[in-house]
Parts: structure tokens; C-alpha cells; sequence
């Protein structure tokens, strides 16, 4: 059947509209803002985005991607700067402490950056117990030997009782951009091949049950770990081939491919069959009425590789420990432009569309 | 995952699609609509279009608690949230439903103590913790739903608690039905029956969709299989002259219902004289209220609502839409003063409702390209 006439209109009036760039005419701020969905996109592309390119004409920012690029001399750095506000605080697998190291960590390897250094701020809400306050810093202390960082500064605050929640972490972080990284959030072309760094949702699943609320019991840990042995292993395997990494933290993989569909004005098809979910995550979100695409990671990547070198990035990925339960998940097409298209495991096909809020606030 | 994966097969649903074309009478179009949000979802969820001759199409129908409320109604809630020392609870997906004005997240960001429950009994806990709030349910769903707050509100009650009340937004299916198959316009050649709601009510309650209007009715499970053989039997059916209630669903659905739970709804809550549906306009007789022996418990009458009826706007045609007379697209508000940001109707407000689907995937949808 072809679209004609009135329908036609229509179509265009819609297309239109959604090719405006983002306005940010909220009242005032919600929830949903911070969920990672289409509220925070109109908040950074109709707010930030605008507010801190005004006046410049090269803006590192306007890429978006996890961290912004800084040139001295010949040197590439990556800049980056995240906070935490995750409840609880300890968590099957992690705690808040390992997360704000390896959230920051994480960014600086999306861009393809060798992490050096970090600072750590600390909100501190009045009351909160110095046991619960030392076993955080250790926490920090061990994510950082770990991930190769050092920690060169920082800043404690405190608030009254209530104005915070225990305590809130912020990380800024910097890193040396790899000579092999040829990354871009519109680099990805048609063929390219995605691959994830292993089984999916694990760790935003590990929060919800942590939190108690829904009477449910299974192991499930988070995946919280520096990603960039990783990223390591894939320059090394794939070079100028590797187009684009994503870690795929607040609003899942499904988060990642519709945003990165946009930017780079492509269409991504994902075989849901080939997405690595373990059974114990896949039964909590059934349960749970939710999809693993959209729930929450802390130590996975979404890659996009040129197909010649898409066998030697996953063989390169899953001699990673941690990656070893990666898998090639789906490709880029050129069609339909900005969309991402699921191939069900049950032989039919939906759209995947981007996050309208979050059920479950606040677990990164 | 055992006795889920055995209904997500899809060698079998290749098989039963090829089933589904070999029924189909030429040149005929089909359309059949699957009642329950529920079915939706999955129809959705599983690609089930696409497997699908595309002379058959699947028309979403009223079935979507959160959607068929009413402006006024979430009015009345917010108004509520919004009284000193209430804690307001609801579902989380009551949360985003417009009012006239505002949203619950709204309301939640301006101030009010609005806490998303997963259970009418999480509600109930939390009164017991706030002895000093007034703890506030906002109950909404089919039969499927009402069961659950009705046990709810006999356990307070025997508790004794004095903190826990209800704004009861229970609605019933048969009356929606009812004034669909009514209009005279209507397009629709069978439905696919909401599984969930006849466990409880059984499927006596769907006889007079054949009996009186001449439609063959399969309950259905909510599996991708059950949705697809679903589909095959009311084609045969139709390709037989048949019309009956079926049930495909025979390993949930007693033919009877659940007589306990309809025990507990009949003591707990009683039927209101009139409600309206957003997109359907006011339906006699098709929602529940507290009884009189549970009028202590009713929000409605313990706090003062506006109750101030907002009428859907005139130009919205979510009636049609669902009837099968429309397309989305050919709606005179569509896409330019209803979008999914601002949704005026039902089809509109749900992602999965059909005005929202065609908004968000329409040209894709229709040109159904090789990908």
C-alpha cells in the first residue's frame, strides 16, 4: 500500500516536528528528567547544549559524547565528570564507592581513552555513620588500584539531615585519547556490526532486587567493573575499524542504539535471539513486566565495528576476563534513518523506541 | 525459562501463520480486535503484526486501565495528593497520565507525596508505618485488578485502620464492549477475549457478544502462540458462519471465573450508576464503587474532590479510532494538538495505544519495508 494524499500530509506535519531540535519548555524539573529517556534529551539538547556552545564555534560538547575531547599540543585528552546518587548504597556486587570510580573510568574509555587520573567529591548527609563512610572511601581506594587510576584531588561537603541521602559521589576524570582510537558518535556506518561486552541488565536488575520492593529473591550481582581492558583489546584487534563505543549505563543498550542512531543517522537492527541475557535476570525482568534492553549497566560496552573486522573484535573482546559471555548482537543499516528495529526471537519485528521515563529512579 | 518458553516458539508460530493464511477467504479483509492491553503489549512486544497476512488486521481496543481515565478523575486524584499529610499512591503508570492540567509526576515535583506501589498491599504497609498520614490509594484496573484492592480493603478493615482510604477507579469490561458493538459504524469481525479478566469473571460474561451481536469471541492467553492460535480459531469461525465463545486459554480460564474473587468484589464494592472513559464518554453502569459497608474507606468520601468533569476535547475521535472507523491518521487532532508529548485521547496517551503506535512508527509501519 502507498502513503498518498492527506496521510502523506500527516506524515510530514509528524516528521516535521520531531526534526526541531529539542526545546526545553518544562515548568519545572521531574523525575523523568533524570531518567536518561526523551525528558533528559530535551533538558541537555534544548538547555545545556545551547547555554555552553553559545559564542564559540568549535564545541567539544557538541558531539555528546561520554567524554569531551581536549587537544594540548599533540596530545588528545579526555575529559569527563559524573555523579552518583544510587540507593542503597551497598548493592549485591558493588557499592556507590566502585561505581563512582568505574562510571568516570568508563566514560574516559568510551572515547577511547587511556584513564589517568581522577578527583572525588563527597556530599555527605549529617548523621551519616563513619563505618558506612570508610568503607566507601575503601571501596574507592581499590576500584582505582584496580582500574589503573590515581587520585589526584577532591572535596567533601556536608548537608543538613534530609537535604541528601546518605551520601552523593561526583568523579571528574581525565585520560590520554589512544593514538589506534578513530571513535565518533556519528562514525557508525551501514554494515557495521554490533557487538556487546557481555550479558545484559545485571546490574540494574541487582539494584531493584537490592532495593527490597518487590518481595523477590535471586542472585543477581552488578557488573560494575573498569571497562577499559577491554577497549584495550579492541583497539589492539580492530584499530581505525572500531567506529564507536558506548557504555551502556542509565536507560540500557536500548538507550545507546537510539541515540547513537540518531547522531550518526542510521538504522540499527538488533536480533533479540542474539542478545546475551543470563536466566536469572531474564526470569526477574519478566517477572517484573520489564525489558533487559532498557535496564541499566555499569561495566558493558556496545561496540560498532566495521564487518571486515567484527569476527577479530568479539575473539579480541571475549579474551577479556569479564567479556567473556560477549556476543554480536545486530548491524547498521542505512534504513530507515534514526531508527532501532528488533527482529523478535519469535520471528517478528517491532520498533525499539527510546525510553518515555524511567520505573525505577535513580540507580546510577 | 520452563512453561513460558514452550508458548514462544517460533518454528510453531511459523506454522500457525501459515494456518492463519490458508482460513482467509479471498479478498476479504479482516479485522479483529484484541480487548486487553495485556494482548497489546504482547502483539507488540513479540513483532506479532509481521506475522500476519496483511489483510488481517489487529485493532487495539479499550482495554487499557491507565488510558480510559478520565481528565476529571486524575483531577481528583492529584487534588487529593496534594492535602496536607496525604501520602498518594498509585501504580507507576497512572503517574504520567495527563489531568487537565498536570501529571501525578507533576504534582510530585511541586510538592506532593506521591509513592508509586506495586501492590494495593504496599500501600497498605505503608499506612501501617504512617500511623500519623492519611495513606491514599488511587485503585484503577479491569476485574483483573479490583480482586486484589478488594482483599486489600478487607484487611484494613479488619485491622482497624483508620489511615487507609481508596479512590476506587474500577471498571468493568462488559459495558465498554457493549457500547462499541452498539454503534452502528462499527467495522470489527471478531475479538480476541481478555484472558486475565475472564480468570476472574469466567466467560458467561463475553456470550452476549455473539449471542446479541454476532461476533466470535476467543479468550486468549497471553503468550505469542496463544495470541496467533487465537486469531486462527476466530478465522475459522468466521469461515465456518460460526459464532461462539471459545477459549483458548482453558489452562487459566475457568469456565466459571473465580467465584471467591467475585465473592470478595461483591462485598467490597458496588456497581456505579454511570462513569466516564476517556475517548468513550460516560458508559452506564461500568465501574465499581466502595460499597456502603466500606464507605470508611472511600477517599471519595473523606476528602472533598473537585470531581469537576473535564470533557474530552470535542475534536478527539479516540471512538472511532477504536471502533475501526478511522485510521489515527485521518483524526482531526492528530499529530498537529495530540502527540504522545500532549496527548488529548486514550489512543494517544498509552505508548502502545494505536495513535501513539502509528505517531511513533506510523510511515514505517505502513511501507512494512524489507529490513
Amino acid at each position: 500500500m502507498s502513503i498518498t494524499g492527506r496521510e502523506e500530509r500527516v506524515l510530514q506535519i509528524i516528521e516535521t516536528a520531531r526534526a526541531k531540535r529539542a526545546r526545553f519548555r518544562d515548568e519545572q524539573i521531574t523525575l523523568a528528567h533524570g531518567a536518561g529517556g526523551k525528558a533528559t534529551q530535551t533538558l541537555i539538547e534544548g538547555l545545556l547544549v545551547p547555554a555552553f556552545t553559545a559564542g564559540r564555534e568549535h564545541s567539544a560538547l557538541s558531539a555528546l559524547g561520554d567524554a569531551g575531547r581536549v587537544q594540548i599540543g599533540a596530545t588528545g585528552l579526555a575529559m569527563t565528570s559524573d555523579s552518583f546518587v544510587v540507593k542503597p548504597l551497598r548493592f549485591p556486587g558493588g557499592s556507590i564507592g566502585e561505581l563512582a570510580v568505574n562510571g568516570t573510568v568508563n566514560d574516559l574509555a568510551m572515547a577511547g581513552a587511556r584513564p589517568l587520573a581522577l578527583t572525588v567529591s563527597m556530599i555527605l548527609e549529617e548523621g551519616l555513620r563513619s563505618d558506612i563512610l570508610r568503607a566507601e572511601v575503601q571501596a574507592i581506594a581499590t576500584a582505582a588500584l584496580t582500574a589503573g587510576v590515581e587520585i589526584v584531588g577532591g572535596d567533601t561537603k556536608v548537608v543538613e539531615r534530609g537535604a541528601a541521602d546518605g551520601m552523593y559521589l561526583c568523579t571528574t576524570g581525565v585520560g590520554v585519547i589512544d593514538e589506534r582510537a578513530e571513535l565518533a558518535t556519528d562514525g557508525i556506518r551501514p554494515g557495521d556490526q554490533i557487538l556487546v561486552s557481555g550479558p545484559i541488565g545485571e546490574h540494574g536488575s541487582a539494584i531493584m532486587l537490592a532495593r527490597d520492593q518487590f518481595d523477590l529473591d535471586a542472585e543477581i550481582e552488578s557488573d560494575t567493573c573498569s571497562l577499559w581492558p577491554a577497549v584495550d583489546a579492541l583497539l589492539e584487534a580492530t584499530g581505525g575499524q572500531l567506529h564507536c563505543l558506548r557504555d551502556a549505563t542509565r536507560g540500557g543498550v536500548a538507550s545507546v542504539l537510539n541515540e547513537l542512531a540518531r547522531a550518526s543517522g542510521v538504522a540499527m537492527i538488533v536480533r533479540e535471539g542474539d542478545v546475551p541475557v543470563s536466566p536469572v535476570v531474564a526470569a526477574a525482568a519478566e517477572l517484573l513486566g520489564i525489558d533487559p534492553m532498557y535496564v541499566a549497566n555499569e561495566g558493558r560496552l556496545v561496540a560498532f565495528v566495521a564487518p571486515e573486522a567484527a569476527d577479530a573484535a568479539l575473539a579480541a573482546l571475549r579474551g577479556v576476563e569479564g567479556c567473556e559471555g560477549a556476543a554480536a548482537i545486530g548491524e547498521v543499516r542505512a534504513d530507515p534513518s534514526g531508527m532501532v528495529m528488533v527482529h523478535t526471537a519469535f520471528g517478528g519485528r517491532r520498533v525499539m523506541d527510546q525510553l518515555v521515563g524511567d520505573p525505577l529512579p535513580r540507580i546510577c | 525459562m520452563k512453561f513460558v518458553d514452550e508458548f514462544r516458539d517460533a518454528e510453531l508460530g511459523r506454522a500457525l501463520s501459515a494456518q492463519i493464511l490458508g482460513e482467509l477467504e479471498p479478498g476479504r479483509h479482516y479485522k479483529v480486535m484484541e480487548v486487553c492491553g495485556g494482548h497489546t503489549h504482547a502483539i507488540y512486544k513479540y513483532g506479532l503484526d509481521d506475522l500476519l497476512p496483511e489483510n488481517v488486521e489487529l485493532v487495539h481496543g479499550p482495554g487499557c486501565p491507565v488510558c480510559v481515565i478520565p481528565m476529571g478523575r486524575v483531577d481528583d486524584g492529584i487534588a487529593v495528593a496534594h492535602q496536607p499529610g496525604v501520602i498518594f499512591t498509585c501504580f507507576g503508570d497512572m503517574l504520567r497520565v495527563p489531568g487537565s492540567e498536570y501529571t501525578l509526576l507533576q504534582a510530585k515535583a511541586q510538592g506532593a507525596d506521591v509513592r508509586m506501589v506495586y501492590s494495593p498491599l504496599d500501600a497498605l504497609r505503608i499506612a501501617r508505618e504512617n500511623p500519623d498520614r492519611e495513606v491514599v490509594f488511587f485503585a484503577i484496573g479491569f476485574e483483573t485488578t479490583a480482586p486484589s484492592t478488594a482483599l486489600t480493603l478487607k484487611r484494613a478493615k479488619a485491622e482497624g485502620l483508620r489511615n487507609f482510604s481508596c479512590v476506587c477507579n474500577h471498571v468493568t469490561i462488559v459495558p465498554p464492549l457493549r457500547a462499541l458493538l452498539e454503534s452502528p459504524d462499527l467495522r470489527l469481525d471478531g475479538f480476541i477475549g481478555p484472558g486475565h479478566v475472564c480468570t476472574v469473571v469466567g466467560a458467561r460474561p463475553l456470550e452476549f457478544i455473539p449471542a446479541d451481536y454476532g461476533r466470535p469471541v476467543v479468550i486468549s492467553g497471553f503468550e505469542p502462540l496463544d495470541i496467533l492460535q487465537s486469531i486462527l480459531m476466530i478465522l475459522r469461525q468466521l469461515r465456518a458462519g460460526e459464532c461462539r465463545v471459545e477459549n483458548q486459554y482453558t489452562r487459566v480460564v475457568p469456565q466459571e471465573g473465580n467465584l471467591r474473587a467475585l465473592e470478595v468484589m461483591a462485598e467490597v464494592f458496588a456497581l456505579r450508576p454511570h462513569f466516564e472513559w476517556r475517548g468513550l464518554g460516560f458508559i452506564s453502569q461500568s465501574a465499581l464503587r466502595l460499597s456502603d459497608a466500606y464507605a470508611d474507606f472511600d477517599a471519595e468520601r473523606r476528602f472533598e474532590l473537585p470531581g469537576v468533569r473535564v470533557a474530552d476535547p470535542k475534536a478527539c475521535q479516540c471512538g472511532e479510532v477504536l471502533k475501526g472507523v478511522i485510521k489515527p491518521w485521518e483524526c482531526k487532532v492528530f499529530g498537529t494538538a495530540c502527540t504522545p508529548e500532549h496527548a488529548i485521547g486514550t489512543c494517544m496517551v498509552s505508548p502502545e495505544g494505536a495513535c501513539a503506535a502509528y505517531y511513533n512508527f506510523g510511515r514505517y509501519a505502513r511501507e512494512r519495508e524489507a529490513v
